[in-house]
């Protein structure tokens, strides 16, 4: 692949989220319609100035039409593609892609859902597949717990490890006003919760929450102008080796190695240029894994590195710094949460706001550890 | 005519597990219309029904409903499937374990299961 990419030609410009945690008595497009103008706003553009619509919605899979229509916009470019969670890293390389070529010159990212207060469950219509439905796995879970099964079983990676990603999200998300779970949390509850789906339990799962989350993208040059430090995107890569957890070759390896990697070439850094990562992680193992496959441990070695307080508040590489989809929130598809988490730390304005970052990394995740995109993004002195 | 997917559920009406297999000798599952990777044709082979369990989940209900589990499992012909292993608990049921293929019946029709190996 010739990976030739823009490095920094492309920036945010805007960021915002609303009504995450949880948000009654609105609709899904509603929410993110509220993040959208908010993060347009922020960028100190207009709603006119937006000519390409980017969004992948749980509820509504015309949802590009329906944000167009909703928002007023005739937009030239509308993508809605659906590679779940991960879909607002790859919409991100695109955009820098159309922008850089001219083609548009404001894409709004944005995405919402109202799953907590509209029942309380992950709202999505998608499940097994037909060879695998009939053994009745739970969706998405099982999947996942899959992974984490072989992983302990290969590397002897242990429930205790497992709760070290759980405890490790809480502790950053008790110092974040947004987070929506800050209570206390022991590695006792963790060890002693519900078992779903073996050897996952409730504490092992992200929240279901509300929120909604938009981003602005122009060219870097444009954004330089504009009200916000521009955040210029690096590098971008998305990699996909299957849908269904049954066809993968090792559950315990994702196609994030393959996303990574590329991503950070495109960039031109490596693992130690980065102290602060946001990894998507919808269940414990996901950040394990993650770690593992993007190269800041060697495969196998995820559980001792997370048990040793490494990710905590504290440790030497600052992960999830918002508490992540375990403990930040977890609307459904939480990608773009984890990209404005990384943007508010290059512009020196999150909640644990950590000293001196000038180039940070999300990572998504989409289906069951299926999709896997990564984006770099970096201050204006990373350029 | 039909395709691959209609033609592996005709045999399993039958009593017989199928499998493809691609011109370099992958084994390929489930049933698609072209060997991944290459496009090349597929030709039917027949499961020898001998594989090793991969991974497994138990999935708790609530009680009194008994927790059920699905396993990941490997066949030594090379391809996984999605199944279950029959009259296990998370007692009996390991990584590694061996276990063959038996065609049982569910309300859906035949279904292909496993059973620890004797």
């Amino acid at each position: 692949m010739a990976d030739r990419f823009p490095r920094g030609r492309a920036a945010i410009a805007g960021l915002a989220t609303f009504g995450v945690g949880e948000t009654p008595g609105y609709s899904a497009m509603e929410l993110t319609a509220a993040a959208a103008t908010r993060a347009v706003a922020d960028a100190g553009l207009t709603l006119a100035d937006v000519d390409a619509l980017f969004i992948c919605q749980p509820d509504d899979f015309f949802a590009g039409l329906s944000f167009a229509e909703h928002l007023g916009l005739r937009p030239g470019y509308t993508d809605n593609n659906r590679t779940g969670g991960s879909a607002f890293m790859s919409h991100m390389a695109v955009a820098a892609l159309m922008l850089d070529a001219g083609y548009i010159d404001c894409a709004l990212i944005a995405y919402g859902s109202n799953q907590r207060s509209a029942g309380g469950k992950l709202a999505t219509r998608i499940t097994h597949n037909q060879w695998d439905a009939p053994y009745a796995p739970l969706f998405p879970i099982t999947s996942y717990a899959l992974a984490a099964a072989r992983h302990m079983h290969d590397y002897g990676t242990t429930r205790a490890q497992l709760a070290a990603v759980a405890l490790s999200a809480r502790g950053w998300a008790q110092t974040n006003e947004e987070a929506f779970a800050r209570g206390p949390l022991t590695l006792d509850d963790c060890l002693s919760a519900r078992i779903v789906s073996s050897p996952l339990s409730t504490r092992d799962c992200c929240l279901v929450t509300d929120g909604a989350a938009a981003i602005v993208m122009t060219r870097t040059d444009r954004a330089r102008d504009l009200a916000k430090p521009p955040v210029p995107l690096l590098g971008a890569a998305a990699a996909t080796w299957w849908n269904a957890i049954a066809q993968a070759q090792d559950v315990t390896v994702t196609a994030a190695k393959e996303s990574g990697a590329r991503a950070m070439a495109m960039a031109g850094i490596g693992v130690s240029d980065l102290k602060l990562v946001q990894l998507y992680d919808a269940f414990t193992i996901n950040t394990i894994l993650f770690l593992e496959d993007l190269g800041f441990c060697a495969k196998g070695e995820g559980g001792p590195f997370v048990e040793s307080g490494t990710i905590a508040p504290g440790g030497s590489l600052a992960v999830n710094t918002n508490g992540g989809g375990l403990s930040c929130c977890h609307p459904g598809m939480y990608g773009l949460f984890a990209i404005i988490e990384a943007a508010r730390q290059i512009r020196g304005e999150a909640a644990n706001q950590q000293p001196g970052i000038d180039v940070a990394l999300a990572h998504g995740n989409g289906g069951t550890l299926s999709s896997q995109a990564t984006v770099i993004v970096g201050s204006m002195a990373a350029l | 005519m039909s395709g691959p997917e209609q033609q592996w559920r005709a045999a399993l009406t039958q009593g017989r597990c199928l499998l493809q297999r691609a011109p370099d000798g992958r084994v390929i599952f489930p049933p698609r219309a072209t060997a991944p990777g290459t496009g090349e044709p597929l030709e039917w082979i027949e499961a020898s029904g001998r594989g090793t369990v991969y991974s497994l989940s138990w999935i708790h209900q609530r009680p009194p409903a008994p927790p059920y589990h699905v396993a990941l499992i490997d066949l030594e012909e090379g391809a996984r499937l999605m199944s279950r292993v029959e009259g296990t608990t998370p007692e009996t049921l390991h990584i590694g374990q061996a276990v063959c293929a038996v065609i049982a019946g569910s309300a859906d029709g035949p279904l292909l299961v496993f059973r620890v190996e004797d």
